[in-house]
């Protein structure tokens, strides 16, 4: 039975210790991928598999990801909402893997929110 | 829902937001009797007892945010049509439980799908629930602890993109070497 490697774990926390930002409270930007079942069967795991894909390719540390439950729009699933310290919320609808990198490169990264994808604000 | 993964995705949501501190998510593939269990319990709030022969009507839920719930009926369905079925145990105050049974070499049944993905982003949305994965296939098995986890990290917190994606490589190692079929 193969148990979680103690040593690659240890260097992991070494790692993240280093980089003081990854501490909760100082978080620039929260990502919230719906994932009640309408978000699910919609393929929000696989945004969610794209985001966390990206954060890593682009080795960002002061990003969170969390996930939540369905909003009452079932329809415009998967949606993303993107907090950025300071800015209002920016809610994204029918969102897929590419959709999902395009927003992290371009809002999450430069300020540039997507209005194409997007479905609210505030 | 295209994956059986999605929908222990799907149910072990449900758990998190009945205010559960631990999720136990269980899957055994049993070849040579044909079945595959999917299992997910929880120490949720439970339901109580009048709500219990709901769960699987799709016109049933207890969100308020719209009035269907499909979740459970989904599931059910998903087990039912490969020869397979489904039960819903839950006490107020202790917790819930739900069981799946598929035909494991069934033509309907949809494949596994991937569990690793199923898991991280479970942890990453809750992180302050621990999730315990065991997943069997015959005489093989693979468990999952996230207790055992943060007691290697200590103060890192388990949502370190760092740390879910070697959680991911470990799931993904893990039941490579249990040969899971499903």
């Amino acid at each position: 039975m193969p148990k979680i490697s103690v040593a690659d774990l240890k260097k992991i926390k070494e790692r993240v210790r280093e980089d003081n930002s990854l501490r909760e409270g100082s978080q620039r930007v929260k990502i919230t991928v719906h994932m009640g079942t309408c978000g699910v069967a919609a393929g929000a795991r696989t945004v969610m598999d794209s985001l966390m894909g990206e954060i890593t390719e682009a080795k960002v540390t002061d990003v969170v990801v969390t996930t939540s439950g369905c909003a009452g729009m079932c329809s415009k699933e998967p949606m993303v909402t993107i907090e950025m310290l300071g800015q209002e919320p920016v809610l994204y609808g029918k969102m897929d893997a590419n959709m999902m990198r395009q927003v992290f490169k371009r809002h999450v990264l430069l300020g540039e929110v997507q209005s194409s994808f997007a479905i609210a604000k505030g | 829902m295209i994956e059986l993964s999605l929908h222990v995705l799907d149910i072990a949501e449900n758990s998190t937001r009945a205010g559960a501190k631990n999720v136990y998510i269980t899957i055994e593939e049993d070849s040579a009797g044909d079945i595959l269990l999917l299992e997910i319990s929880d120490d949720g709030a439970g339901m109580k007892e009048d709500m219990l022969n709901k769960v699987t009507d799709p016109f049933f839920t207890t969100k308020t945010v719209r009035n269907v719930g499909l979740g459970l009926p989904m599931l059910a369905q998903a087990a039912e049509k490969t020869g397979g079925r489904f039960s819903f145990g839950s006490k107020e105050g202790e917790g819930s439980r739900v069981a799946a049974e598929f035909r494991l070499g069934h033509i309907d049944r949809q494949p596994l799908g991937d569990m690793a993905s199923t898991l991280v982003t479970l942890i990453a949305g809750n992180t302050d629930v621990d999730f315990i994965y065991r997943h069997r296939h015959n005489e093989k098995e693979y468990i999952l602890d996230t207790r055992d986890v943060r007691i290697e990290i200590e103060d890192v917190p388990i949502n370190a993109l760092a740390v879910l994606s070697l959680i991911r490589e470990f799931i993904q190692d893990g039941l490579r070497e249990i040969n899971s079929e499903a």
